[in-house]
């Protein structure tokens, strides 16, 4: 470190032959490693969760789940098969018609209260299962994940003596059983999303975790035990598409809740066209984040990086068009990549790393692939030059400028670190681009001037539009999207009525 | 004529130099609360902060005494053998520069700095504040905090806010200079943002701009420190003129100096990561930052009294 005495003068020679001044990202204080090391307390191999137990599968057969961040096996999980998805079913029917379907409110809300501070007492060797499981960075894991599952549970507790006032002027009912399928995205979360309204309104439940991540869903099952949840209440069966496509149309399901890519939403929606199911579909998403020249833009620049590459842009409602003005196109592309430049790409575990592992091999090749359309049709790359593991599954936060309307990377989900941005001059064009996509999840607004926003929420076709913010998230707020993105809504008093039937 | 009032001009500046987002400023620097600093790279941070350290002492009873104390802790803040650097300087008023000088002596790379221009409130007669910052640097400092004429800013008078600090640039000469905003007073992130860009445009490469005296209730945060990195960011990318920065009072912890680096590197990067061009205004930071790294040596907490106290204050 040069001291004081050493110092030359600066001031004097005139600006002009100097180079451009640029800011220095460099070495010159290198944080050590600083890993997690809580015991995710895992069991080497994780069986079937029905009526209670943990029942190993009829088939016998398992399937490893791997650790993104070093490709290695992290245990084995019991593969479902149609046999074990009606023997799941039939347990959920018995509870629904014998115990938790004939619990009042306010004998369910102490259930949930119950797995919430479980989930809270173990929220740190979660936050470890999870990041192990998924790749996500262990500070969002952390500060995120747990905690916000633990919040819907408690949101949805609260409820549950309430309901005589979620429809007004009306009486509800459960439906009965309910089946759902999770991504792999936010495995923890997205399963407080689906079972915590379920229980409360009364319904019994056969959930499906993604295959790649299963392992935090088996552990939740641990919890479910030990707060002494009426066996059958809800079981967990694990497995790929096939046990998912069990699960979604059996003919016990009086309603189905699946969140996934729109591929197979549409599927889904294919095979049970004409039946009697209540659906909810919480699909994929292609959002506008739109910046204004008034907008204050180093917060925006924050928001755009919060935006789209918070757990890896692995998010349905990821910002993964930005949309900006033009008279600060320029300068927010210039601070972008200065920001781009402090993320810490690595190992998940570690407390200070901002982008994980990609969750699979191939979600990586998918995430290449689009990235290599990008570049083929013109639009320009810029990757920050960090340094990435040997092992593992990642990729570099990736940002193209030059986008067009027709390019790929403006219209396909990519689900992963890689933004694509476009420009617009007036805020008509702004809502016409923003609109123009198959999706209609979630868009963000950055404007210092409020009517502005207030309009743009109107004319936006999107679920959340989130303004002068991006990634807000709360239990009472309901999720969910416009045309591709989906339909119903998770969350809020909006997502306890498609749980349940008016009577 | 409505482009004259003080609004308009307000509107102006702000349109200028931009606005801050309190709510997305606040969460940007709470991500730098959540960086784990561990091993060798705590040590060096501590270090670091060590030598960016403005040890100050501002009372109405301060003496000789007191100074020349203040002065050998600054140039030996611990036992050699901890390998704790010397701090950038000590930061003592008008009236007290010829006795750290002659503690100190001129052969030294301890600096000299003095809180001149009527600190802290600055209402005197401008020739006042001016022959005060004269007094100082014919006494011996190297460094003079000045603070700004906050009613002149908030009253939008700008250019004569502008012109005060140009007139200290003058009677300083060569002397470094620090431009105190007194960020409490001015209340806002906008405004913060805007004072420094005026003050800025005025001062010299070198020079520092500083959140405040340490005299009010609310001093250096987290998020008025990143108003003003921000800023300087800014100012640097556009002129290519790099200007310091002192967050001063409220800084006591080594944990919360370690906190403001994380912001300085992932701001301003590796340029910034020295005391020319950032300092802590504080004095009991001093002390723990010692402790922290007794702790790092000995792996073991040493009881306060085993750090010789030089100063109390800020």
């Amino acid at each position: 470190m040069p001291t004081l005495a050493e110092k030359k003068s600066t001031r004097g020679p005139a600006r002009t032959g100097r180079p451009a001044p640029e800011l220095i990202f460099g070495d010159l204080w290198v944080f050590d490693p600083a890993p997690e090391s809580a015991d995710p307390k895992l069991k080497p191999r994780y069986d079937l969760f029905i009526g209670g137990q943990f029942v190993a599968p009829k088939s016998g057969k398992y399937f490893a789940s791997i650790n993104p961040a070093n490709e290695q096996k992290l245990a084995e999980i019991a593969l479902a098969g149609r046999e074990d998805v009606d023997a799941a079913y039939a347990a959920a029917e018995r509870a629904f018609s014998t115990t938790w379907g004939r619990l009042p409110g306010r004998e369910r809300a102490k259930y949930l209260f119950r797995i919430a501070r479980l989930l809270q007492d173990r929220a740190r060797e979660f936050a470890v299962a999870e990041t192990l499981d998924g790749g996500k960075p262990i500070k969002e894991s952390r500060d995120f994940d747990v905690p916000m599952a633990a919040a819907h549970f408690f949101y949805h507790a609260g409820w549950a003596d309430k309901l005589d006032y979620v429809a007004p002027g009306r009486r509800v009912a459960p439906l009965g059983v309910v089946g759902q399928v999770i991504p792999w995205n936010f495995p923890l979360l997205m399963l407080a999303w689906k079972i915590a309204p379920a229980l409360a309104m009364g319904n019994t439940v056969v959930l499906k975790p993604a295959e790649t991540t299963s392992i935090t869903c088996l552990k939740l099952a641990e919890i479910l035990q030990d707060a002494g949840l009426p066996p059958g209440t809800v079981n967990f069966v694990t497995g790929a598409g096939e046990t998912g496509a069990a699960v979604m149309g059996h003919p016990t399901a009086a309603k189905v809740a699946f969140t996934g890519s729109t591929e197979v939403g549409k599927i889904i929606m294919r095979s049970l066209a004409g039946t009697e199911k209540k659906m909810t579909m919480e699909l994929g998403g292609k959002a506008a984040n739109i910046v204004f020249d008034d907008a204050p833009i180093d917060q925006a620049v924050e928001g755009i990086v919060n935006g789209i590459f918070f757990n890896q842009g692995h998010v349905c409602c990821a910002g993964s068009r930005l949309l900006v003005h033009e008279p600060v196109a320029d300068r927010v592309l210039a601070k972008l990549k200065n920001r781009l430049r402090v993320l810490r790409v690595g190992d998940p575990m570690d407390k200070n790393t901002d982008i994980g592992a990609i969750n699979s091999k191939e979600q990586l090749g998918k995430i290449a692939a689009l990235v290599e359309s990008g570049v083929q049709e013109g639009a320009e790359i810029f990757q920050p030059p960090c340094r990435l593991p040997t092992k593992g599954y990642y990729f570099r936060p990736t940002i193209f400028s030059g986008v067009s309307m027709s390019h790929r990377i403006a219209r396909e989900e990519i689900f992963g670190p890689v933004l694509s941005i476009l420009t617009f001059r007036t805020v008509e064009e702004a809502i016409e681009k923003a609109n123009n996509t198959a999706y209609g999840l979630s868009a963000g607004v950055w404007t210092d001037k409020g009517s502005r926003i207030l309009k743009m929420s109107v004319e936006l076709k999107a679920g959340v539009v989130w303004a002068n913010t991006y990634n807000k998230f709360d239990p009472a707020s309901p999720f969910g999207g416009y045309k591709e993105s989906g339909f119903g809504r998770e969350g809020g008093r909006q997502g306890l009525l498609d749980y349940c039937k008016l009577v | 004529m409505i482009a004259k009032s003080p609004t308009a001009g307000f509107r102006r500046l702000f349109d200028e130099v931009g606005t801050v987002d309190a709510v997305g400023i606040e969460e940007r620097v709470a991500k730098f609360t959540t960086r784990s600093i561990k091993k060798a790279s705590k040590v060096q941070g501590l270090k670091l902060a060590v030598s960016m350290v403005d040890l100050t002492t501002l009372e109405g009873k301060d003496t000789p005494g007191k100074v020349a104390s203040l002065c050998q802790k600054a140039l030996a803040p611990h036992d050699a053998d901890l390998g704790a650097p010397q701090v950038a300087a000590v930061c003592v008023y008008p009236a007290m520069v010829r006795h750290a000088r002659k503690a100190l002596g001129s052969d030294t790379g301890v600096r000299i700095a003095s809180v001149a221009t009527a600190f802290p409130s600055g209402q005197a007669p401008l020739r006042t504040r001016l022959a005060e910052v004269k007094a100082a640097v014919a006494d011996g400092a190297d460094e003079i905090d000045m603070v700004i004429n906050r009613g002149a800013f908030l009253a939008g008078e700008f250019g004569a806010m502008q012109d005060e600090i140009a007139a200290v640039v003058e009677a300083c000469g060569d002397t470094a200079l620090k431009v105190i905003l007194e960020v409490s007073e001015l209340e806002t992130y906008d405004n913060i943002r805007a004072a420094s860009f005026l003050a800025m445009r005025v001062i010299r490469e070198g020079d520092f701009i500083k959140t405040s005296t340490g005299k009010t209730s609310l001093n250096a945060t987290l998020g008025n420190n990143q108003v003003m990195l921000e800023a300087i960011r800014d100012f640097y990318l556009d002129t290519g003129v790099a200007i310091g920065m002192k967050p001063a009072g409220g800084i006591r912890t080594a944990k919360q100096s370690l906190q403001f680096l994380i912001a300085v590197k992932e701001t301003l990067g590796d340029a910034w990561l020295t005391n020319e061009r950032y300092r802590f205004g504080a004095s009991s930071l001093l002390n723990d930052l010692l402790r922290q790294l007794e702790k790092e040596k000995t792996g073991a907490y040493q009881a306060p009294y085993y750090f010789s106290e030089a100063a109390e204050s800020y």
